[in-house]
This record gives C-alpha cells, structure tokens and sequence, in this order.
C-alpha cells in the first residue's frame, strides 16, 4: 500500500515538472479548455440563481388568480363574480385587484401601474421602482425622481395628470419593482377610463393547498368565461423556460465543445518529437507502460482540474459580482427599463456534476486512445537509433 | 423532450461512454480467439499492448458511470417539480414506463464493472494472465448491458413531458400503492427490522470468516448479495420513516435530499461497495485453483473482505446513528 | 546467470520488408564476467542486448535469467525483473533534457515505490562515487560529454542491478574518457557486476578487463558464443 502510494507521488511529481517543461504547448489547450468551462458554468449559475430569485418572488404571489377571457384574450372581471366565488367551499377569501400597463410617450418605457389600499387616502401621490425612477427623456440630462418629484401622465382623456412621487422601492426589489408605481385607486380609473364594478383580475386565498386545484376546477365550472391561474403552474412554466433556455445555450456550445475536443484529441496524437524521445528513454530505463499511463492520466488530470476550477471560478465571479456581464445583451432584450440586480452566490454538486459530464468526460474520452498509444512505445526504440 | 443541461449532460455522457466500451468489444474479441502468452510474435505483443487500452477503457467506464448515476438521480429529482404530482425523483422515474428499468440498469452496470475491475486486479498479479479469456467475455457480457442502459436512459429522458402526471413518492412507496416496490411495505415492520438485523450479522459473520481463516467465501459473496437487497428494503420499509421523522413516508430517494443531509448518497456507496467486494469475493472462488492464482487469490480475498466489512460497519453505524437521533419512536 | 537458447527475433513476420535481426543465437552469460559484443552494424548487436536485457521478447527460442524463463513473462513481470537486475547505459547517454542530473538518476526508481528519501541518499552516493558530488541540481544541457555519460552510468546503477548493459559507450568520447569508462568497467566487475558491451571500437576489445568476446554477424554467432 505504501509503495503504491509512493509511486503514485513520484510518478505525479514528474508530470507536473513535465507540464512546467513543456508549458507554452498546454497553455493553448488550456485557455481553451477554461473558457469552455467559463461559458457553460456561466449559463448553468445564471439559469438556476434566476429560477431560484423567480421562485422567491413568486412565493409571495396570490395562490390563485382568476382572470375572464372573451375570443382567447384577457378581459376586465365583473367584481360581483367575488360573491360568488366566495360561496366556494374551502375560499378563504377573494379581492379584486386593480393594475395594467401604462405607457410613457415621453420615455418610451411601460410601466405596471397598480393599485395599492395605502394609497387610498392620499390621491395624487405614487411610489415608484428604480427603474421609473431612472427615466429620461431623448434631450434631457438623466437625474433620478426622488421624493417629492412629479411624475406627468396623460390619462383617458389626453389630459395631464400630474402625480408626486411619495417614495422609491429599494434598490434589494429592484428585481419585481423595477417598472412598478403605485397609484391610488381614483387615479388609476380617471387614468384609464377604468369602468366601475370591474376589476382586472381576482386574487382568491384557498386555506387548504391540496385543494387549490380542486377549487381552480370550481370556479372554471362556475364561470366558464374565467380562467383561474394556479401560482403552481406558474412556477412550474418559469422552471421550464429556464431549463429550456440553459438547454438551448448548451446546445449552442456544443460546437465551442466540440471544437475543443477536437484541439484535445490533435494535441494527444501529435505528440512532439522530443516528448515521443523522452517516453522512449522512461521506457527503456525501466518504466511500465501502465506506469506511463499512470503519468498522461496525471497530464490529463492536471489540466482538466486546472481548467475546471478556473473556469467555474471565473463563472461565479461573472454571474454573481458581474451580473453576467458578457450575458447582459441578450438577457436584456428589448427592455427599457432593465432592473440593476444581485443574483444570490450559490452553487449546486448537481452543476458542478452536469459541467464535469459536459466538459471533463468528452476530453478524456478524446485523450484516452491517444495516451495510451503514446505508452505503448516499445522500450527498444531508443536502443536503435 | 425537455432540453436541460441536465439530460443533455447525461446523454451525451452515457453515450460518449457506450461508444467507449464498443470500441473495447473490437480488440476483445481478438484477444479471446489469438491470446498464446507463450509465442512471441508481433501479433501477440500487439494483443499484449491492447490489454492495457481495455483495462483502462473499464477504468474509465466504471468511473463514469458512478458520476452519471449520481447526476442522473440529481437530475431526475431536480425535474421533479415540473411534473404535477411529483415531489421527488420517486415521481419523476414513474414518468413514463422506461425510468425506474433505466435507473436498475445503472446499478447493475455499476456492479458488473466493478467485479471486472476485480478480476483484472487478480489477473494482473498472475504472471501468466491465467484470467484473461475470462475477463473479456465478461466485457462481452457488459458491453449489451451498457447499451441497454443507455438506451434506456435515452428513451426515458427524451420521453420526458412537463405535463404528465406522476404520482408522488408518498402513493407509489405505500402499502396498497398497487406497484411492484409497495408490495414491499406489505411485509410486517418486524419482519423487515428482523430479516435486516440477521442478515446484517451474517454478513459481518462471513466476512470476518473470510478475513481471519479465509474460508467460506461463497457464503460471504450469497450473504453479501441478500444483505444488498434487504439493505434496500430496509431503507424503503423503516430507515427512511426516522430520517424523515414521519411515519408515512417511505420514499428512498428523498434521502437524497439537502434537507436530510443527503444522507442517501453515503448509503447507497456503502451498499455498492459492500455488493461488489462480497459478490467480488465469492467471484474469485471460483479460480482458486488456477496455480499461478494459488497465492493471490486467498490474498485478494481477504482485501475485499475487509473492504466489505468497513462497508458494511459504516453503513451500519450511519443508519443506527440516524434512527437514534431520530425524534420518531415506533 | 543468462541463458539464451536458440533465440530469434524478427520484425515484420510474414511482410515483404521481414528482417531477421537475431537468427537462432545460442549464449550464456556468466555471473562476474565482462563480455564484449562485437559486430559490424546491422548484425544483431544491438538487438541481441535488448534480448538479455529483458526489453524485448524473442520470436523464437528461450531465454533464462538464473532458473526464471524469462520468454513468456507478460510486460509488467518482465519489466519489474529488468528494473531490479539489469542497468543500462545507451550510444547517446539518452538523459532527459530541461531535468536535473539527481533526478535523471532517480527516474528507473519511481516506479518501484521506493520512499523518496531513499532513492535520493542512493542517487547521491552514486554521484559521490563517480565524481560528480555537486552536480546534483545542474541541468544535464549543462555537462560536459564526460559528466553526462557517468550521469547515465549512474542512472543505470541506480536500482543496484547486478548486470550493466551498455551499448557504444564509447562511441562519442575521446580516448581519455574512453578509457575512463572502461576504468570503471573495471571498477564495477570488482563489486561483482556482471557487464555486456557492445562495441566496435577495438579500445573496448583491447581492455584487460574483457573477460571474453563474442562476435556477431548478420544475426549470427560467429566466434566466441556456443553455435545455436
């Protein structure tokens, strides 16, 4: 035992002096090798810290949303529906929510504008998200709505209503307020020409979860023009959509992977001439094929450990400090408004397994063959020259 | 299909290792018909040299075959949630029919390279490669089953549809679930608690038999492999309910679980570990009189014991350890 | 000490370009003794030392160290037996470049498991021995032709093997350090080495330590060895 392990030690110490020796070759591979480590850790810590932020905003979302739909698209909700619904068995309340999209000519942005019982006495007055609080105007130098601004906004009528800003969400929600304000319920029908005895959608609180869904199936029978949102299905959508999206950018990579393996796999066979001698010379003094074995699977060990924490080091700095820089453009879209925000650091084994499958198998796979023809050099060769 | 880092990782893992094993198959079968230890010729030596490629081909499969069932049980649980019904990977392999045979597979060729790696290790200490033929129709024997998995793997996770719905551990582990593993909850609590304990001192028995006199290694590779499949049943029927600290719930992959400490995975090592040393044991029985093999065999043997028996105290020590700790009292 | 009876070695069996290299060489190497192998090249010279030595398998005939067979032992028994009996000094010293002369030594000995601390108290022993204390961490660019050949003589005697196989020693020094070598030949058959060399310099095979001579021609044994 204590042979083998001194074996191991030696044979490994004289693998990380080679790979010193000869390392302008492996640097190349190397940076390759990291980098496709970087981009697929990346992708992976981004969709799984999303899903993660998307699954705590969402805990504190209504169980149950009922909305009315008429020709497929979404409608206003008749408030008397609440009666009714309250009749349920195992309803433990229902209350009309009032919000919609308001859309600013001036800046271009959208914002959500709801209605929220704090306002109730205090017409006039807005809380507003980061992202509204950062609005500019083409022609106008950018400062941000504090306290005490007014905010312009044109209603039903095309006339202006101009409303001030109470305060401004923290910077730590930027992530759900972002484009939200918050308006009293007068403003909000005098904005909108907002019919009375409608809202725009029904929040209901079911006291048993196991029943959510059975209540959700009452209500559609109750009124088949309503459609009944459960907060599960919309979890479960987001979860899908994310797994999707990181699925879609692996696939992509897949030829960045690929094209490494092949880099791999053409610097295995193309061994030098002086490392072709230097085999040859362990050979004939007395190494083992399975001890040279033993030495490229240090080489290959080495290098892939290397890259791999490199590159899932870089990953974590680029996801959680950066907030995914490089990612930024295409996770921005066409948003105005984008939220400034912190994902929370955290990594999974099961990340860190699915990148060692994606990365580390498909180079040993390419290095296998080509290692082991390297050992089996006769021992002889170095003898006839 | 869903796309998922996830599956695509394990398809393109088990694939990548599928192809590695039937490219072994090639040089297996030349060594099988033209392996003469005793001719110098080229062709032999260039046999000799392509035993050292197989042997480390298994040593990789084997490898890799540990990582992927772990993500593939890290996979599968983490899919949960997209299936109504399901809370844990108990849900998500009932899917569709191809997730738990999937799931049997990887363990049995987790087991099957692991006993080859052991009569590799044998063979290699023989100076006359006495168990060479052996081995490689044992490859030959793997390399289907692999495939299979991997099929299977594949026909299960590209099957997958988020809307389906599962049932959740809590239906498919109870009694009166109306599946093959529920019928294992209709045994009496007692019998299993018995059944587990005897085995468990059987095993300890013949291993230390094995170890100290070597002798009855049959007995040990039988009792290791019924101690394998009690251990399981142990878990599913009464370990679990304390780890969970519930009566009713008897699901063996939410041990896998953070909340419990993931506690699952250092089981399930230990009992693959303890199946494949005792099965490796009793495996090597059979060349034991094999001359060059005359020495190292007793040798090897009393290894793995002692590797099966560390196996076997420390599972035993961690599930004795939870169930004290445990708040639950039946 | 070794016997090889009848022995051949072919290359490329059954081709066009097939080339007997040892054809039915029959030979016995006493323990103690000098051999010299001479031989035009091309004769089998060098081949007929990788035979002894352990680095190659015959095609044909049988080879003995002592009482072992050596013929059909698989690679990694015949490469431990040649690790631990046979030490080899090559044409071109063959040292491994951008590594220091004490680990050049130390190489044949990590694969055997010997603890660290050891092999390197023997490695500088050695190096005591053939002159070149001091020289331990110079990188082996550095060194003189005569430093880099007692380097790899002392790479070879590293495992303490009880046969020294050298293959043109001498092809690349000048006659003092021709002379030099064949000292410490000298040196090593009183410690009880047994020594194989094969060589066309006539320097070699005027040496009073030669114990005895052999002669080779296309792969066959032409005076001084036992006809096959």
């Amino acid at each position: 035992m204590r042979r083998a392990l001194e074996r191991q030690r030696h044979i490994l110490d004289f693998t990380l002096s080679s790979l010193a020796r000869r390392r302008g070759r492996n640097l190349a591979l190397l940076i390759v090798y990291t980098l496709v480590v970087f981009l697929l850790a990346s992708v992976l810590f981004l969709a799984a810290a999303l899903k993660r932020e998307a699954a705590l905003v969402l805990a504190d979302t209504p169980d149950l949303i009922v909305q009315r739909l008429t020709a497929g698209r979404q409608d206003l909700v008749p408030i008397r529906y609440v009666e009714s619904i309250a009749r349920i068995r195992g309803v433990q309340a229902v209350e009309p929510r009032l919000w919609g999209y308001y859309f600013d000519s001036l800046s271009g942005a959208t914002y959500t504008l709801m209605v929220s019982a704090a306002l109730a006495d205090h017409p006039g007055a807005i809380l507003i998200g980061g992202g509204v609080s950062r609005r500019s105007e083409p022609g106008e130098p950018a400062r941000p709505l504090g306290k005490g601004d007014v905010l312009p906004f044109k209603d039903a009528d095309g006339g202006v209503l101009p409303l001030r800003v109470q305060g401004v969400f923290p910077a730590a929600s930027e992530l759900v307020t972002a484009d939200l304000v918050l308006v009293s319920a007068t403003d909000f029908r005098r904005l909108f020409a907002f019919p009375d005895g409608q809202a725009t959608d029904l929040v209901v609180r079911v006291r048993n979860a196991r029943e959510r869904a059975t209540v959700a199936a009452k209500i559609s029978r109750l009124h088949p023009d309503s459609r009944p949102v459960l907060r599960d299905d919309i979890l479960r959508t987001y979860e899908a959509v994310f797994d999707w999206r990181g699925g879609v950018i692996v696939l992509v990579l897949a030829g960045a992977l690929l094209a490494f393996v092949i880099l791999a796999w053409d610097k295995a066979t193309g061994l030098s001439a002086e490392e072709r001698r230097e085999i040859g010379i362990l050979k004939a003094i007395g190494w083992e094929t399975s001890d040279v074995l033993l030495m490229k699977f240090w080489e290959g060990a080495a290098v892939s450990l290397c890259a791999f924490f490199l590159g899932v080091f870089l990953a974590y700095l680029h996801v959680f400090f950066t907030s995914s820089l490089l990612f930024e453009p295409f996770l921005k879209g066409w948003s105005v408004l984008y939220p400034r925000f912190r994902l929370t650091p955290q990594v999974q084994l099961g990340q860190l397994a699915v990148l060692f499958v994606l990365t580390v198998v498909p180079y040993t796979v390419a290095t296998i063959v080509p290692s082991w023809r390297s050992a089996t050099i006769d021992p002889d060769t170095v003898m006839r020259r | 299909m869903m796309l998922q880092p996830g599956i695509l990782a394990l398809l393109l893992g088990s694939g990548l290792g599928a192809v590695l094993l039937a490219a072994a198959v090639v040089p297996a079968v030349r060594i099988i018909r033209r392996w003469d230890l005793a001719s110098g010729s080229e062709e032999q030596l260039r046999l000799e040299r392509q035993t050292y490629l197989v042997a480390a081909i298994m040593r990789l499969v084997m490898g890799f075959q540990i990582v992927f069932l772990f993500l593939f049980l890290q996979t599968v649980d983490g899919l949960a949630p997209m299936f109504i019904g399901a809370m844990c990977a108990a849900g998500s392999l009932k899917v569709n029919g191809f997730g738990y045979p999937a799931l049997v597979a990887k363990i049995l060729t987790c087991l099957l390279a692991g006993l080859w790696l052991i009569l590799d290790a044998t063979d290699n200490r023989a100076s006359d490669y006495p168990l060479i033929r052996t081995k490689y129709r044992l490859l030959l024997v793997i390399t289907p089953v692999l495939l299979a998995e991997t099929a299977l793997q594949a026909l299960y996770l590209l099957g997958l549809e988020p809307n389906i719905i599962t049932s959740c551990c809590a239906i498919v582990f109870s009694a009166g679930g109306g599946t093959v593993v529920a019928t294992v909850l209709d045994v009496p609590l007692q019998l299993s608690r018995a059944a587990f304990v005897l085995s468990a001192t059987l095993t300890l028995a013949a291993g230390w038999a094995v170890y100290r006199h070597g002798r009855g290694a049959i007995l040990f590779a039988t009792a290791s492999a019924c101690h394998f499949l009690l251990s399981i049943h142990a878990l599913i029927a009464f370990i679990s309910l304390y780890v969970y600290e519930l009566p009713t719930h008897h699901c063996p992959f939410c041990l896998l679980h953070r909340e419990y400490g993931g506690i699952g995975y250092p089981l399930y090592l230990l009992l693959l570990t303890l199946a494949v040393t005792g099965l490796g044991t009793g495996l090597l029985h059979r060349y034991r009189a094999v001359p060059s093999l005359r020495t190292v065999i007793p040798a090897m043997q009393r290894r793995l014991a002692l590797i099966a028996l560390a196996a076997n105290a420390a599972f035993l020590l961690l599930v004795t350890g939870s169930m004290a700790l445990s708040n639950l009292r039946l | 000490m070794i016997r090889l009876v009848d022995v051949s070695k072919v290359y490329n069996a059954g081709r066009d370009n097939a080339f007997v290299a040892v054809d039915g060489v029959s030979l016995t190497i006493a323990a103690g003794t000098v051999t010299a192998l001479q031989g035009p090249s091309g004769s089998g010279k060098t081949t007929l030392l990788c035979l002894a030595g352990c680095m190659a398998r015959p095609s044909s005939g049988r080879i003995f160290l002592e009482d072992t067979e050596l013929t059909s032992l698989p690679e990694r028994f015949l490469t431990d037996i040649r690790r631990r009996t046979f030490g080899f000094v090559f044409q071109r010293f063959n040292l491994i470049k951008g590594v220091s002369v004490l680990e050049n030594v130390m190489l044949p000995a990590y694969p055997t498991g010997e603890p660290h601390a050891v092999v390197r108290q023997r490695a500088l022993a050695l190096l005591d021995l053939l002159g070149l204390a001091g020289k331990g961490s110079a990188r082996v660019e550095w060194l003189s032709g005569g430093e880099a050949q007692r380097t790899a003589i002392a790479r070879a005697l590293i495992n303490t093997p009880a046969v020294l196989i050298a293959d043109e020693p001498t092809a690349h020094l000048d006659t003092t350090l021709s002379r030099e070598f064949m000292d410490s030949m000298g040196r090593l058959k009183a410690r009880g080495t047994t020594i194989l060399i094969a060589s066309h310099d006539p320097l070699v095979r005027d040496a009073p330590v030669i114990d005895r001579i052999v002669e080779m021609r296309d792969g066959r044994l032409v005076a001084g060895g036992e006809q096959g």
